[in-house]
């Protein structure tokens, strides 16, 4: 954990509008919500008279990340955490709410005022297979970052760059003539952090950049980006659905489901003490590989269609302490009395403990 | 029962032809699976897991082909059959469980159907029975109203239910051996516990062994009796699933282990194997493991190990054979 100032000190800070002051948190994430218009096209809602239809991806979600700190988003399939990984490198625009990159929002990031501000955030994609042009070689992929920031103009040091960036990722110099098809996933995964690299950013996005890797490289990718993180002093927002990768990488960690996050707290007292039952029910269903036969909840139910999302707590169809106040009522994030945070009304009226 | 293994495997070799050579996706493996057990298979991309399964369900795309070796179901061998006697086998002795429950359903049939065709093609039953035990099966896999979800169609399921429509395929016609193919790597962990624990507690129930291909150990370690580990083509280790997880003897079952982020202890560093598995027309001569293995010794670079035994386990490692002499 970075955490660097004092909380007390933090609402003092956001007064003073400087930019560059570096005690106040790196990314700034304010009742953020996004909405997809997924209805039908025009004409089959008249013809059909289908209703529109609206699919809240994300409702009013608020955290900030710290410098050089790893903020871990976990979830299953759904649950909005790669829709939050893009607003906040401003692939899409928040439905309400606003995002803070150190101190600045990125309503303004288009164009070419927010060029200097999309710099220093980059982003890591999940399938190498995708994210890299498989017409481009090796040098023009990493190159094009320092192209579209004008850092490097001249071709023979934009090349000794690229080059330089392949070596810190552990591949060759020669591997710049190279096209993506001549490598493997965890050496394109490889690429892909040379690329985001390129650019010299501060804080990097990394929507789960090892679920399409095996262990082995996995474990490999893990080392290195932990590695790059304490030469360069990174700020990671680490998404995975992987509760096991989430514990190795981060120093906090938010649990998402259908949209909203239900706990946020620092690793160690998510791993030990999760507090929201279905935090408790994620941790649960992790097969135990240590075998130590530990007596396992059965997990009921699935994740309800968040176009018809459930009424109160989200979570209540599925939870073994939901009373008729869940079922109604949303709960609001609180703190338990440990500095976490969680949404949940049976933890709020302690009818189940905090403490594993 | 007799003594006599449910399924063996003995010295298969699978090939591909292809233009630039021949590729030898499995060669020379070897094991062995008793009624009722659950035995893993775990491997990375390539390692040849999948075709090891694909080849005990005849169901190898051509142009790949067993070259050698045999595969015998309660001692009488099944690679050989003819296609109209393979396909008898498979779903009434051997039934099959896929990663993705969407392809191996047919969209244009409700569940139903499916059911009922599967169970009236392997077992004497008329069409009422049919459905009764089709419902009874939906039910036994825990899908909620199975008498109405019965008319429904595979688009109509969640991701989850259709594994489970999957898994009461595979059972329908009371099989001996299921084999499945990364059933809950399309599924999210919730829905993965699900999956796992409604295999393994339908497959006790009737007797049925399990041969249980994934690339999570964390699966294997809540499932298996006994695991395989592939590498390249070939078993690196065979053993019981405690030994193998707790006290690896190959080399690359070490480092797998070690890569594996756990939820114990806070290590700072992952344990990991440099470079990657070598591609099937590049696999080198010896140990396939040799150039990635921090014990490489000579002999490792120019002859091949056999399986030897190592503790409780089978490893194919020379390091095993020094000990045993020494």
């Amino acid at each position: 954990m970075s955490a660097t100032v004092p909380q007390a000190q933090a609402p003092r800070e956001r007064e003073i509008d400087s930019p560059t002051n570096a005690s106040r948190p790196l990314v700034e994430v304010d009742h953020v919500s996004k909405v997809f218009d997924v209805s039908a096209p025009w004409l089959n809602r008249v013809i059909e008279r289908k209703p529109r239809q609206l699919l809240q991806a994300v409702r009013q979600v608020s955290f900030n990340i710290a410098r050089g700190e790893t903020l871990a988003l976990v979830g299953e399939s759904g649950c909005g955490k790669s829709t939050v990984a893009r607003l906040l490198v401003g692939l899409y625009r928040p439905s309400s709410g606003r995002v803070l990159f150190d101190g600045h929002d990125l309503a303004n990031i288009q164009g070419d005022s927010g060029l200097a501000l999309r710099r220093r955030m980059q982003m890591i994609f999940q399938d190498p297979y995708a994210s890299l042009n498989p017409r481009w070689r090796v040098s023009r992929i990493i190159g094009e970052p320092l192209q579209v920031h004008r850092l490097i103009e001249d071709p023979q040091a934009m090349r000794a760059r690229a080059e330089a960036l392949l070596t810190q990722v552990g591949l060759s110099a020669t591997d710049a003539d190279k096209f993506p098809h001549q490598f493997s996933g965890g050496q394109r995964q490889r690429i892909s952090i040379a690329r985001a690299l390129a650019s010299e950013p501060e804080f990097l996005v990394c929507d789960e950049p090892t679920s399409a890797l095996d262990v082995s490289v996995q474990a490999q990718v893990l080392n290195l980006m932990r590695a790059l993180q304490k030469t360069r002093k990174l700020t990671y927002l680490f998404i995975s659905h992987n509760l096991a990768v989430v514990h190795h990488v981060s120093d906090r960690v938010g649990v998402m489901y259908l949209g909203s996050i239900v706990e946020l707290a620092p690793k160690a007292r998510v791993f030990s003490a999760p507090a929201h039952p279905y935090t408790r029910m994620l941790l649960d269903a992790i097969p135990d590989i240590s075998m130590s036969g530990r007596a396992r909840t059965p997990v009921g139910g699935e994740v309800p269609n968040p176009l018809n999302p459930p009424t109160g707590c989200a979570f209540h169809p599925r939870c073994p302490h939901a009373t008729p106040r869940c079922r109604s009522e949303t709960p609001l994030l609180r703190d338990p009395g440990d500095g976490s945070l969680v949404a949940c009304h049976a933890v709020e009226e302690n009818r189940i403990s905090v403490v594993a | 029962m007799s003594d006599r293994p449910l399924l063996e495997v003995r010295h298969l070799r699978v090939e591909f032809p292809s233009r630039r050579g021949t590729l030898v996706a499995i060669d020379d493996v070897s094991l062995a699976i008793e009624p009722g057990e659950v035995l893993g298979v775990v491997g990375e991309s390539g390692a040849g897991k999948s075709v090891t399964g694909a080849a005990i369900i005849g169901l190898i795309e051509p142009p790949g082909r067993i070259a050698a070796g045999e595969i015998l179901l309660d001692g009488r061998r099944i690679d050989n059959l003819p296609p109209e006697a393979m396909r008898q086998v498979r779903g009434r002795e051997i039934g099959a469980v896929f990663q993705d429950p969407l392809t191996s359903l047919n969209p244009l049939y409700t569940v139903g159907r499916q059911l009922e065709e599967t169970i009236r093609a392997h077992l004497p039953l008329d069409a009422q029975a049919a459905r009764a035990r089709a419902i009874e099966l939906l039910e036994s896999t825990g899908i909620p109203a199975a008498a109405d979800r019965i008319n429904h169609y595979p688009h109509q399921f969640s991701g989850g239910m259709r594994q489970r429509v999957v898994i009461a395929l595979a059972l329908a016609a009371q099989p001996r051996l299921v084999v499945a193919d990364e059933p809950t790597t399309a599924l999210d962990v919730s829905i993965q516990a699900q999956i796992i624990s409604l295999l393994k507690r339908l497959c006790r129930e009737q007797g049925t062994a399990v041969m249980l291909v994934t690339h999570d150990m964390g699966v294997i370690a809540e499932t298996a009796d006994r695991v395989a580990v592939m590498y390249a083509g070939r078993i690196a280790e065979i053993g019981p699933v405690a030994d193998v997880i707790h006290r690896p003897r190959h080399p690359y079952t070490v480092g797998l282990m070690g890569s594996i982020p756990s939820m114990d202890g806070g290590q700072e560093q992952l344990a990991q194997i440099d470079g990657a598995m070598p591609r099937l027309n590049a696999i080198p001569r010896g140990c396939a493991f040799n150039p990635r293995c921090p014990q490489a010794i000579d002999r490792c670079r120019t002859d091949r190990p056999e399986l030897i035994k190592a503790g409780a386990s089978m490893a194919a490692c020379w390091l095993h054979e020094q000990q045993v002499s020494a």
